[in-house]
């Protein structure tokens, strides 16, 4: 019956929470917290090292895979045992717990100083794997990457991307017209992820608004130079990023 | 033409001689098998007589545990296929002359008793054999092979034109293991392949030098066929590729329109590959009953002609100018050119071009005769003339014994024509004929490369005379056949002496009525080139005699582009309908931008008289209309409107006139009397002509440049240059500029 903080870190639905049935014994008191109402948690270092799952973690039971009351109808499973007891749930009915602890963190909040990112000045971070303006990039020799093979322009979901392809004078295959629609473009990263040549990228801007519509269909120029401009970042972030691929 | 994928070789240098370095170990040696079956597309192979097609007795076996009954000596692949059980293969292929390759051992079947997994392609079906498609040593059989087959292919699907429509790719997610055992470099593979660009792509798969070889010496013989764009669908793979299609499209952004082909008179089935407003390319249609699975390199290759070259809004002339106008104007320019020229009746002249469709020449000959004119007269020599054979008796002017009948005659008589370009597909049947049976073929005509042997009889109707009196060997094999074919050139009708001819041919089809006329066969056939003209006569657009010699002053030329410029009076007023700026343009004061074949849905007549129906894959070009509303448009302005107003009215004017037009898809067979007393008519018709003693002429010089659209393309010039006009060399540099390794 700890009204401690910390702990609480991060909670995310309730809905999951109580699905999943959550072994840990104080789970249930942070049930009702939502992300929202915890302090600056997008603003603070966490201080526990996987706290991000913590209370809501997947567990399955050592090598029995999915094991279910199914699989074993004779096995007597008791579903309330490793949760909070009546007595519990009843203490904290009475006592308006939840209330008062809610009122705590508006007072709380009341006496600490606004907390406001200054934004053109200062900015949050961005994952390696963030989803802005998009880039055509070239190979250290100059070379164009995109070999027109056009599976970006198939995978699209919003059809933004419009591509015209011939073979160019030494036999390879290029693309003439290159195309994306940014008024269309939904930032899935489709494209970059069909590309089979990492030619085309979202690169990590995501401050390119204009003031015509007409300025935000990119041509394949723009691309390339969008590409030329911010090689270095593309190639940092690839690296950083290209584990998990 | 035919583009091969070719990349550098180990000494960096690409060789003249196109060769596909890098492929699974199979298919180059598919390649090679196709050679077998190609080569006689070009030169006059072996005859195989002894292979006659002989009924032979029909085997039962059991496939996946059902029954099937296959005749003797089929492969076990086909017994499969008769069972339903699908069997992978990628070197097999029914229509191949030596269909059993064995080369890519992906049809590995188990057979009860048997050791080993069996290739099924080489494999006879026997008798109370019990056979398995769908067991662990057949998958495991067939992972192992798929394994091999891509040990050495590159992986440079990406940029591959087969990417999206290819067998391997296919079969390989289907049947193929998800790991390899074969480890290339890591990573993103085309990433690598760019990067390292020439000098470490033979790392990525190298054949044997001798496969190359062969490879290579193949294409420098067989360019020169007129059926050679086939062996890019027959490659399962992405080694053949198209070279006008090359990196254009990709095939899942195509939209796919059944159609039919009118730059020659077969009606070849194609299906239109089209992505937004252009025609990307144009492949063949399965129709056994027409041209099988094959096109001509005509068909296949002309259609980047329709985006040269085109009327795109209509045009007056001014002075020496044209000038762009609008519908309303041109009309109405037209209804007061018809009111100037003062002209009326017979003065008022229609012309029939090659591309003209059946609705929009009814139309037209529906208007031209409510403007009182029965001067309808055809884009050909002697086109003002009614033709000799007549009109009246549908026989006298079809291809009677049907495409897939050729090859049951066991006598073939040409006169005045060379079906190897006149109509390339149908020359492939007598020659598939020619190869399996005793068929003997004899000429009369200008002698031709037929890729077949024949008995050439002379070149005029001197010729014809001595036949039919009975004179020469050939008159004798006609005599004895059972199955006598005749296929009369649609250049004779455009001949001096083609009354004679005709006069002639009927009496030797009286004489061999016996068996070349009977209720089963008809042997009389007159093969057309010309997509419109085998219609042009079902609907009876001829002149009438007094016609022929009425001087006109008003012609309407519907894409007419072959006219003799002289024929066209100094003070007539002209129109012309169609979609090229040819020569039928020049000529005219008022041009009328129409649809091309790809861009309207009409019927077309092929020369076995078999009306299918086109379909319109991409819109008609800028403001041109279809070709029947711009006549119905007119006819409107000047004061004598149609009387239908959809297609659907049109088509059923079309069924008053003869309702085989709008049967689609199927020949009428003419019955015995009705063709004989068209014979006797045409006997009778033609009696006591004029013989000048001219030499039967080939109407095609230049397969490749036969009408507005293949003139206008770039790919069919090219073609001109290298095989008609022998100028090699030139083409051969540009093919091996444009065929570096791309990779």
């Amino acid at each position: 019956m700890s009204l401690a903080r910390p702990r609480l870190g991060v909670g995310l639905s309730h809905r999951l929470l109580v699905r999943q049935r959550s072994t840990a014994p104080h789970s249930a008191l942070i049930t009702y917290r939502s992300i929202s109402s915890s302090r600056c948690s997008h603003a603070a270092p966490l201080d526990r090292h996987g706290s991000l799952e913590g209370p809501v973690r997947i567990r399955s039971p050592a090598a029995t895979g999915t094991l279910t009351a199914q699989d074993e109808p004779d096995k007597h499973t008791d579903s309330y045992k490793d949760g909070p007891s009546a007595i519990d749930k009843a203490v904290h009915l009475f006592f308006f717990t939840e209330i008062l602890r809610g009122m705590w963190i508006v007072m709380e909040n009341f006496f600490r100083p606004p907390y406001t990112i200054m934004y053109p000045y200062e900015k949050g971070p961005l994952s390696p794997r963030f989803r802005g303006e998009h880039a055509l990039r070239r190979y250290p020799s100059g070379e164009e990457r995109c070999i027109a093979c056009k599976l970006c322009e198939a995978i699209c979901p919003a059809q933004a991307i419009t591509i015209e392809s011939e073979a160019r004078q030494d036999g390879s295959r290029r693309t003439t017209k290159y195309d994306i629609d940014m008024t269309k473009c939904i930032y899935c990263g489709f494209c970059q992820e069909a590309c089979p040549v990492d030619a085309i990228v979202e690169t990590q801007n995501q401050e390119f608004s204009t003031e015509t519509r007409e300025e935000l269909l990119y041509n394949k120029a723009k691309l390339l130079a969008n590409g030329d401009r911010v090689e270095a970042e593309i190639a940092a972030n690839l690296h950083s990023d290209h584990v998990y691929r | 033409m035919l583009r091969l994928v070719s990349r550098p070789t180990s000494t960096g240098r690409l060789g003249k001689v196109a060769c596909y370095g890098s492929s699974p170990r199979g298919n180059v040696r598919f390649c090679v098998g196709l050679v077998w079956l190609l080569k006689g597309w070009r030169k006059i192979g072996h005859r195989s007589i002894s292979s006659t097609s002989a009924r032979q007795q029909d085997i039962t076996l059991t496939v996946d545990g059902k029954e099937v009954t296959v005749p003797q000596g089929s492969a076990l692949i086909q017994a499969c296929e008769a069972a339903g059980s699908v069997v992978p293969r990628f070197c097999y292929h029914d229509r191949l002359v030596r269909r059993r390759l064995l080369d890519c051992f992906m049809c590995l079947v188990e057979v009860e008793r048997s050791p080993k997994p069996v290739a099924s392609c080489a494999m006879p079906a026997m008798p109370g054999s019990k056979v398995f498609t769908n067991t662990p040593l057949v998958h495991e059989a067939r992972e192992g092979v798929m394994e091999f087959l891509l040990a050495n292919h590159p992986l440079d699907c990406p940029i591959c034109d087969q990417g999206g429509e290819c067998d391997l790719q296919d079969q390989s997610m289907r049947y193929g293991s998800d790991r390899t055992r074969f480890h290339e470099i890591t990573g993103k593979r085309a990433v690598e392949n760019k990067d390292l660009g020439t000098s470490r792509v033979e790392e990525l798969g190298t054949t044997g030098r001798g496969n190359d070889m062969q490879i290579g010496m193949y294409v420098e013989k067989t360019m020169d066929s007129e059926l050679s764009g086939n062996i890019i669908d027959l490659c399962p793979v992405g080694a053949l590729t198209s070279k006008p299609y090359a990196f254009h499209a990709r095939p899942w952004e195509l939209k796919n329109t059944e159609s039919i082909d009118v730059l020659d008179a077969v009606g070849s089935n194609i299906r239109v590959d089209s992505r937004g407003v252009q025609v990307m390319r144009i492949q063949p249609r399965t129709n056994d009953d027409v041209n099988e699975e094959w096109i001509s390199d005509k068909t296949r290759y002309a259609y980047d002609g329709l985006k040269f070259q085109r009327l795109t809004t209509p045009l007056i002339k001014e002075g020496d100018r044209f000038v762009p106008a609008t519908w309303e104007e041109a009309l109405q320019r037209i209804a007061d050119g018809l009111t100037a020229s003062g002209a009326k009746d017979d003065e008022i002249q229609a012309v029939a071009g090659h591309l003209a469709d059946t609705e929009s020449l009814v139309a037209l000959k529906d208007f031209v005769n409510r403007l009182g004119s029965d001067n309808l007269t055809i884009d050909q020599v002697n086109g003002n003339a009614p033709p000799p054979h007549g009109v009246d008796v549908r026989s006298n002017y079809l291809f009677n014994a049907t495409i897939p009948g050729v090859e049951s005659a066991d006598v073939i008589l040409l006169v005045g024509t060379n079906p190897r370009h006149e109509a390339a597909v149908l020359n492939s049947r007598i020659r598939k004929s020619w190869l399996h049976t005793g068929l003997e073929v004899g000429l009369i005509g200008e002698p031709a490369d037929t890729t077949y042997g024949y008995d050439y009889l002379g070149a005029d109707t001197k010729a014809l005379a001595d036949l039919v009196a009975g004179k020469g060997a050939f008159a004798e094999k006609f005599k004895a056949a059972k199955r006598p074919l005749l296929i009369v050139g649609s250049g004779l009708s455009e001949h001096p002496d083609s009354a004679a001819a005709y006069n002639a041919l009927a009496k030797f089809a009286e004489k061999h009525k016996n068996t070349l006329i009977t209720p089963e066969w008809n042997g009389f056939s007159v093969l057309h080139r010309i997509a419109s003209r085998p219609a042009t006569y079902d609907i009876g657009f001829v002149p009438s005699k007094r016609a022929t010699t009425t001087k006109p002053k008003f012609i309407y030329l519907l894409n007419a582009d072959e006219v003799d410029p002289k024929s066209i009076p100094r003070d007539a007023f002209v129109v012309y309908q169609g979609h090229h700026g040819d020569l039928g343009a020049s000529l005219a004061d008022v041009c009328l931008p129409a649809a091309a074949y790809t861009e309207k849905s009409v019927t077309w007549v092929n020369t076995e008289g078999r009306s299918q129906l086109g379909c319109a894959a991409v819109p008609p070009l800028g403001a041109s209309r279809e070709d029947w509303k711009i006549i119905r448009a007119l006819s409107e302005i000047v004061g004598t409107p149609l009387p239908y107003d959809d297609v659907l009215s049109l088509r059923d004017r079309m069924w008053e006139i003869s309702p085989t037009l709008v049967r689609y898809d199927m020949t009428e067979r003419t019955s015995v009397d009705v063709a004989l007393a068209g014979l006797k008519t045409l006997a009778a018709a033609t009696a006591g002509a004029k013989v000048s003693g001219e030499a039967f002429q080939k109407p095609i010089t230049n397969f490749y440049q036969t009408d507005p659209i293949s003139r206008a393309s770039v790919t069919m010039a090219q073609c001109t240059r290298a095989f008609v006009k022998g100028d090699k060399e030139e083409f051969g540099r540009g093919h091996s500029s444009e065929t570096t390794s791309y990779a």
